[in-house]
């Protein structure tokens, strides 16, 4: 049974900003079917009692005084834009609202 | 036809929820070095960091920390001993890595209070407003839209991208569901955001200037048939950027929810945008679908853990609590209850502290604050603190009165000058050439002439008819340029004439 | 000088710093070696000659500048570590032409050495994969056999060292990505410690997993270079902050008198060819034959890692990877003033991302998703949990684990292509040291039907030094017996 489908794939890819091709959906949605099959074996493993880990290290606590360091110029901080204008990134019309 | 606002508090109960950003003042960003002044050139304050280039990575600036666990027990927190810092993932231009560095289920306080007064038919009431979470996170970059007819997204053309503001230190404050304020929760909202405000000022971690964006308020709206128990669809506004904005877009949306539930419509959960000049809201975003942000932990930043003699360090140092503060002078000045309400309300307080601090009689600095200065700053709708004029010259004209060297008249004309701009109290008075006519002399000379010029007049005040003096007095006002003291005027007038 | 590539860093810089022969000598000797065998091998994505040689003549004029053992000495930098002004493109059509404004931290430290960066090699696309097949900009071959994959996602890297085109080079490693090219070419390749080389600079791709590494083609050289990249870096709070541990000390010690090795029994049999499973436990029997206690222990929970890893990294990367948008830098694709800055976006991200990177965001972006978070990321974050438990029980048996690098030689190319999850299997022995956050070694142990195979050590975190005992002692005995290093027995490349 798929895990995961057309459609499904269709909705993540919008979410991820990628506009997938007709030809791509159809092998992707294939594709990650069987990784996830492989991956599922991850489900079973832990119990609830065993704690997340999402760092190696067990640091706490690293910062940094709040000191004034050298920014970029403009010139650097463009330097690789597709677009800019007046010292700012020129991008297209933006439809979505401010969140 | 719209519902009246008191034809919807007689059918519906609201609920509230706020939430509040703050710009903190560090002097960098908050995960890396660049400096934070407002107003810079362009571009001027990115780096790698907070332009997400590919690489690049955060670290957190302790100043904030600090900033935020102050702003935390300001306000009755608990300060969470492990808290941690999250990505929201969501894809827009003004922010360089397309995700927010915020904190999700473990933010660094939790569970506070704020207590706020605000005025009742039944007198002063306080309302306690509990908080729910206090956080960290960055601010995103600026936008400019160009082409359209407006400035505004819909329409532009393009769009360009400064990104100086991108990574500021933002702690965002926010309020579990506000109920009970019945009518008053527009004013509720008010006095909270404006309590928070002066809170946030007297710790010194941020301008807290809303009309420069320092200080953000979302104000969340529901309403429910009195006695439903439950709770109703909430819409979220936002584009706040007052005080008075918060009060009137509370209200406006009290109103347009009632609106649409008496007609049996359903009200869409969504973001609004608070329109300055109408005072309605304008639909944006659509929030049926929540966002999928796909929180997770931040994987480039380290747990936040304080220790607690630190803690307990900055708790102790911690300035006194405004509403603390207000018991005090209320009951250095011996003000009633409910002049001091006016006063917090009118933004005076400051005003008159500072002024007293100066040398002026509290009553007498209250008089000129809440009066005359009040009096002009809602003709120009402008808050007291913007009028354009300081506790200090107010402390000097105040002192000029007492000398004698002004009358109450006088000192109205100087205040209309000051804050008009045309200089300090002083310079006024030396360039108008305004001066009490207490000569008595002189002053006796201006009223005989006026007895002359009107005889049947003065006959009537010989004759008993007092109120005809008045005639005679402005007389000699006119004639003196209105520099005689018209107390004393009045007095020598009658005395001519037979009244004293 | 041809002779002059065919040296070990080490040799290179002792001779360069008795003035025999000068930095810019070497090299030209490197950048002559990359002219003629690249258009072959494709190791590099871009020869920074003028660059080079400037670095070069600097390094020869300011002899003692740096006081560092690998003054004047040539290196290959994986094209995911940014480099200022040159051509950084992760192996993508998304960063093509991009030239950072700034300098990674290793490559920072490398300048101050006195290292000469020759240019960037060819990568696995953002570092995802297995063989360097998925880099946008065609294959690098094994000089080993040019029809077969050089490992990935450094492939680059390794090849240049094979091919001796340069002495040194630097990786990264998520999941074996130093480690599998170092086993499938015979070279040397380290994954320090997590923390141990700052990640600044460095293009993410699993933020919690990445470590850049030192490769070369001897254990005392990639001693050296680890000396000069590792250490503590405000920049990056997730770097350790303490001395590194004397790798270089324990390079030249190689001394394994005493040492508990334990052979890990979930990373052997099934799967595992029967030339790789020959060569490793010739290397064992080398190691006990030195005075090593070999001891069998078992870590049952290594059979969740390969699950974990390809749910973590590509959660973690579908976030790291949503920054090339075409706002600010890279490709735009489709800005002819009809579309907004959404389908822009879109467009561009997706002509931008070859397969394998857009198979790991939607795998990644549906991992975290709102429901499915628990099961899948989060599963994934409790496994890493019981993996490190493991790790921690065996390391209280013995001092460093071992097994067989990859349970095959390099395959050929386009034979694991089409099959992702066939792939993901070569990095089956290498994906719990990176979950775990421990350091972990490849160096060669012997040929499997002329075909290189790798030797993997791990040890515990922060241990970094014992990948060099251990690592240093095989190397003694095995050079030894080839008379050299393994590399020196490569065929002579056949260019077209």
């Amino acid at each position: 049974m798929a895990r995961i489908s057309r459609d499904e794939v269709a909705r993540i890819a919008a979410l991820a900003r990628i506009t997938l091709r007709e030809e791509e959906l159809g092998d992707l949605a294939g594709q990650i079917d069987v990784i996830l099959d492989a991956v599922a074996v991850v489900q079973e493993a832990a119990g609830a009692d065993v704690p997340a880990m999402s760092h190696p290290l067990e640091i706490t606590n690293v910062t940094r005084p709040d000191v004034i360091v050298p920014s970029l110029t403009p010139d650097e901080a463009l330097s690789g834009a597709p677009a800019s204008e007046e010292s700012r990134f020129r991008v297209p019309q933006i439809l979505g609202e401010e969140a | 036809m719209a519902l009246t606002y008191e034809e919807v508090v007689a059918k519906y109960e609201p609920s509230l929820g706020l939430e509040v950003h703050v710009e903190l003042n560090t002097q960098t960003k908050m995960f890396c070095g660049c400096a934070t002044e407002f107003g810079a050139a362009p571009n001027t304050q990115t780096c790698p960091v907070c332009l997400g280039m590919p690489g690049a990575l955060p670290v957190v600036n302790e100043k904030a920390i600090e900033s935020t666990i102050r702003i935390g027990l300001a306000l009755n927190c608990a300060i969470t001993p492990k808290s941690r810092f999250a990505r929201k993932n969501y894809f827009y231009p003004d922010m360089p890595k397309n995700f927010q560095i915020s904190q999700y289920d473990e933010p660094i306080c939790t569970n506070g209070y704020l207590d706020v007064e605000v005025e009742t038919d039944e007198g002063s009431k306080t309302f306690r407003i509990e908080i729910e979470r206090v956080h960290m996170e960055e601010d995103t970059g600026k936008s400019l839209h160009v082409g359209g007819a407006t400035g505004r997204i819909h329409g532009a053309e393009y769009s360009l991208l400064d990104y100086n503001r991108a990574g500021i230190p933002l702690v965002e404050i926010v309020t579990k569901v506000v109920s009970g304020t019945g009518k008053y929760a527009p004013e509720v909202a008010k006095a909270y955001v404006k309590e928070l405000r002066d809170i946030l000022r007297s710790l010194g971690v941020s301008d807290v200037k809303m009309e420069q964006g320092s200080l953000r308020c979302d104000a969340n709206v529901s309403l429910a048939p009195i006695g439903s128990g439950k709770l109703g669809t909430r819409s979220e506004t936002k584009n706040v950027n007052s005080l008075r904005s918060v009060e009137r877009a509370v209200r406006g949306e009290m109103i347009r929810h009632a609106g649409l539930l008496d007609k049996g419509e359903r009200v869409i959960q969504e973001t609004r945008h608070f329109q300055e000049d109408t005072g309605a809201t304008r639909s944006g975003r659509s929030k049926e679908q929540a966002e999928d942000y796909r929180y997770f932990p931040e994987p480039d930043l380290t747990p936040v853990a304080p220790d607690a003699p630190w803690i307990e360090q900055l708790r102790s140092d911690l300035p006194e609590k405004p509403s603390v503060r207000r018991a005090r002078l209320q009951e250095q000045w011996q003000v009633p209850d409910k002049e001091m309400a006016a006063m917090v309300n009118a933004g005076a307080v400051d005003l008159v502290e500072e002024t007293v601090a100066l040398g002026a009689d509290p009553t007498k600095a209250r008089g000129w604050w809440l009066g005359e200065i009040s009096r002009l700053a809602n003709e120009a709708e402008v808050e007291l603190n913007a009028a354009g004029i300081s506790p200090k010259d107010v402390a000097r004209i105040v002192e000029l009165i007492g000398a004698g060297e002004l009358t109450d008249k006088l000192a109205r004309q100087v205040v209309a000058s000051v804050i008009a701009g045309e200089g300090d109290p002083d310079s006024v008075i030396a360039i108008k050439g305004i001066k009490v006519v207490s000569d008595e002399s002189s002053l006796i000379a201006a009223i005989e002439k006026a007895i002359a010029a009107q005889p049947e007049t003065a006959e009537k005040v010989r004759n008993g008819h007092l109120p005809a003096a008045g005639a005679l007095i402005g007389a000699v006002m006119k004639e003196t340029k209105g520099q005689a003291d018209a107390a004393r005027v009045r007095e020598l007038l009658l005395g001519l004439l037979g009244q004293a | 000088m041809s002779d002059l590539i065919k040296k070990s860093a080490s040799e290179l810089a002792a001779l360069i710093a008795r003035k025999e022969v000068s930095s810019r000598e070497v090299t030209q000797a490197h950048l002559d070696q990359i002219s003629q065998t690249d258009s072959l091998i494709h190791a590099f994505l871009h020869v920074d000659s003028e660059g080079a040689l400037t670095q070069a003549e600097m390094a020869d004029k300011n002899q003692n500048s740096t006081k560092s053992p690998l003054h004047g000495v040539p290196l290959a930098l994986k094209d995911v570590l940014a480099q200022k002004g040159i051509p950084t493109t992760c192996g993508s059509k998304i960063l093509e032409g991009w030239r950072p404004p700034y300098d990674a931290t290793v490559v920072t430290k490398l300048k101050d050495a006195g290292v000469v960066i020759l240019g960037k090699t060819n990568m696995d696309e953002f570092a995802m994969g297995s063989s360097t097949e998925n880099s946008a900009y065609g294959p690098t071959r094994n000089p080993w056999d040019t029809d077969r994959i050089p490992g990935g996602s450094g492939g680059g890297s390794a090849a240049a060292l094979a091919a001796f085109q340069a002495p040194l080079a630097i990786g990264t490693d998520t999941g074996g990505s130093i480690r599998q090219p170092a086993a499938v070419t015979g070279t040397v390749g380290v994954k320090p410690t997590y923390g141990g080389v700052s990640r600044y600079g460095l293009v993410a791709f699993s933020s919690s997993l990445d470590q850049a590494g030192p490769c070369a083609r001897t254990v005392l050289d990639t001693a050296l270079l680890h000396q000069v990249i590792a250490g503590h870096d405000p920049k990056d709070a997730t770097s350790i902050n303490a001395p590194v541990p004397d790798v270089v000390a324990a390079a030249q010690r190689a001394d394994v008198t005493g040492m508990k090795i334990g052979v890990v029994k979930e990373l052997s049999g099934e799967g595992y060819e029967k030339g790789v499973a020959e060569r490793f436990a010739e290397s064992l029997a080398i190691l006990e034959s030195q005075g090593a206690e070999i001891i069998e222990v078992s870590c049952p929970n290594f059979t969740f890692a390969l699950g974990a890893y390809y749910l973590i990294a590509p959660s973690e990367a579908s976030s790291n990877l949503a920054r090339f948008d075409a706002m600010r830098y890279g490709l735009r694709i489709g800005d002819d003033g009809t579309k907004s800055a959404e389908e822009v976006m879109s467009l561009t991200r997706d002509a931008g991302f070859g397969d394998e990177v857009k198979r790991r965001i939607i795998l990644g972006t549906y991992a975290l998703s709102a429901g499915y978070y628990d099961a899948f990321y989060g599963s994934a974050q409790k496994v890493r949990t019981l993996i490190t438990r493991d790790f921690a029980a065996a390391y209280s048996k013995v001092d460093v684990l071992v097994s067989p690098t990859t349970p095959t030689v390099a395959f050929k190319i386009g034979e694991k292509s089409n099959d992702p999850v066939a792939m993901y299997l070569s990095d089956v022995a290498t994906i719990p040291v990176n979950l775990a956050g421990v350091a972990s070694m490849s160096l060669p142990a012997g040929l499997s039907d002329g075909l290189p195979v790798g030797f993997q050590i791990i040890a515990p975190a922060m241990k970094d030094d014992r990948l060099y005992l251990v690592g240093g002692a095989l190397e003694r005995e095995l050079s030894a017996k080839w008379n050299g290093p393994l590399t020196h027995q490569i065929p002579d490349l056949v260019l077209r």
